[in-house]
């Protein structure tokens, strides 16, 4: 295999993660929803939880994106 | 440290791979646009960091501290105005009180004076109107006293013409009076 | 037909000296990307400046929006670290406004036909700047770490109340964690910027080559139009979140040193 579509085909492998933190951000504000509908007056406070769980999971998202972008403009 | 090592490496095996390399790879991974972003950065943050620090934020700070304590002060003499201000009903409402009370003292007291008068001249009045009645009862028993006299005499001397004429014979005054006493004594 | 010409996706991040510098054999030639800064920055200071000349008891608009972002900021960091977070509530709130004006400025569009140099450059996205401001959060972190904590401050990476054998999983984990906290906290808002950027850049270049196509195409140029508008609101609340929370992250971390032994 020609070593430019190998490049193409790994950097399209590397965005996957992209699913899974597509998924894992759906998980972490629905839950935060729910749980803030169920008890608005303590929603505020975990907030700064939320967002973390948030950054976290964006994070893993992020490194897919990274290592294709390295993959694509590096190699 | 994982990427920024493989980020370091690569860029650098890019770096020495020639300029070809390094026009196609990512301007990120570039290292010799490092010192110079790291050095502004460096002064710029500093110096954003430096003025945040002594000028701005105690600024700020002491203008919403400043504000929040005027508030308090504001809030405090506006309670103590409230609480003066029910000092001073509490004081208005304990005169209208008193005045009350005095007015009160002083409507018994006429009325009791005034009761008093009523009844010593009811008394008066009363005593008068006794003495009168007592007089009138003593003429009147005199009276009545008297009549009874008068009509003992004239009963005695209407016996005595009586007797005179039935038996053309005059009883003496004593006897007729006597047998009028008796009549009367008996009836 | 209209000449227009696209630009590379990777050229709105290159480094272009403006004026070039060198100290002691070093490169450190004022950039686009050092403009950028400077810009952002002289914004905040200018802001703050109109902000505090005159420090009313009852704020005016621009005194008002500084205030709203001191007691947010001031309140993150007491909620975060609690009554130790005073002394980093300087830093914190620098890092916050700072990352949040460079992300700001780097959306306002190019003006056409001024030399690539002065086109508009996001400092932020780029990963040697990010990683900067997170070795110093981590530096800060360490520090103050062993400052406040002596050696307990290693209890970070040993919670007590384990069965004994837990911690031969759970100490290098911790270290792990630890040690990917910088590389997290830059990756994820130089990936942010960059990432967005990117689509932008896309966006906006669906719309010149169909504008270049000419004839009946150049009408379908509206929708990657409407796309690049949506995108760039979208990157609004992307540069306010990302700055949002490195500054959360920053005080977590802070507070994690802080209460190092007290787990």
């Amino acid at each position: 295999m020609d070593a430019e579509a190998a490049k193409l085909i790994g950097a399209g492998l590397a965005s996957i993660p992209l699913a899974g933190a597509g998924v894992g951000l759906g998980l972490i504000f629905g839950n935060f929803l729910s749980g803030a509908f169920r008890n608005p007056s303590a929603a505020a406070a975990n907030q700064p939880t939320m967002l973390l769980a948030f950054a976290l999971t964006e994070f893993t998202g992020l490194l897919g994106f990274a290592i294709a972008m390295i993959i694509l403009y590096t190699f | 440290m994982s990427i920024f090592a493989i980020a370091t490496s690569v860029a650098e095996t890019a770096a020495a791979h020639g300029d070809e390399a390094a026009s196609a790879g990512l301007p990120q991974l570039d290292p010799s646009s490092w010192p110079s972003q790291l050095f502004w950065l460096a002064v710029i943050f500093g110096s954003l960091y430096a003025l945040m620090h002594t000028r701005f934020l105690p600024a700020i700070g002491g203008a919403i501290e400043e504000r929040r304590d005027r508030i308090a002060d504001d809030l405090d003499k506006a309670s103590e105005f409230k609480h003066q201000a029910e000092e001073a009903e509490g004081a208005y409402n304990q005169a209208l009180a008193d005045a009350k009370a005095k007015a009160q003292g002083i409507a018994a007291e006429t009325r009791g004076e005034v009761d008093k008068d009523i009844a010593e001249m009811q008394a008066d009045t009363d005593a008068a109107l006794e003495k009168q009645v007592a007089a009138a009862e003593a003429r009147i028993t005199a009276m009545k006293v008297d009549a009874a006299a008068k009509v003992h005499d004239a009963a005695a001397e209407t016996a005595r013409a009586v007797v005179e004429i039935l038996l053309d014979e005059a009883p003496t005054s004593e006897a007729a009076e006597k047998a009028v006493s008796n009549v009367s004594n008996a009836s | 037909m209209i000449d227009i010409r696209a630009a590379g996706p990777m050229e709105q991040f290159e480094i272009l000296p403006i004026i070039p510098l060198d100290i002691a054999g070093i490169d450190i030639s004022f950039t686009n990307s050092s403009l950028w800064m400077l810009i952002a920055t002289g914004a905040i200071v200018l802001f703050f400046f109109l902000a505090t000349r005159r420090a009313a008891l009852i704020p005016g608009r621009v005194q008002s929006a500084v205030e709203v972002l001191y007691e947010f900021v001031s309140d993150l960091v007491r909620d975060t670290i609690g009554s130790d977070g005073r002394k980093f509530f300087p830093y914190v709130f620098t890092l916050f406004i700072f990352i949040l004006a460079a992300n700001l400025f780097g959306l306002i569009p190019s003006l056409p036909y001024t030399p690539a140099a002065m086109h508009t450059f996001t400092p932020t996205s780029h990963l040697i700047v990010t990683l900067a401001l997170a070795m110093v959060t981590i530096s800060i972190v360490v520090i103050y770490g062993f400052w406040k904590n002596g050696l307990k401050f290693f209890k970070l990476f040993a919670p007590s109340g384990l069965p004994i054998y837990m911690y031969v999983l759970i100490v290098p984990i911790e270290i792990i964690s630890f040690l990917s906290r910088p590389i997290s906290l830059a990756v994820r808002l130089f990936a942010n910027m960059f990432a967005g950027h990117i689509i932008l850049k896309l966006f906006a270049g669906f719309v010149v080559s169909l504008l270049s196509a000419g004839g009946a195409v150049m009408v379908f140029g509206i929708a990657p139009f409407l796309g690049a508008i949506a995108v760039t609101a979208l990157e609004f609340l992307v540069a306010a979140l990302q700055a949002y929370v490195f500054a959360v992250l920053t005080c977590i971390y802070l507070s994690d040193a802080a209460h190092a032994s007290d787990h």
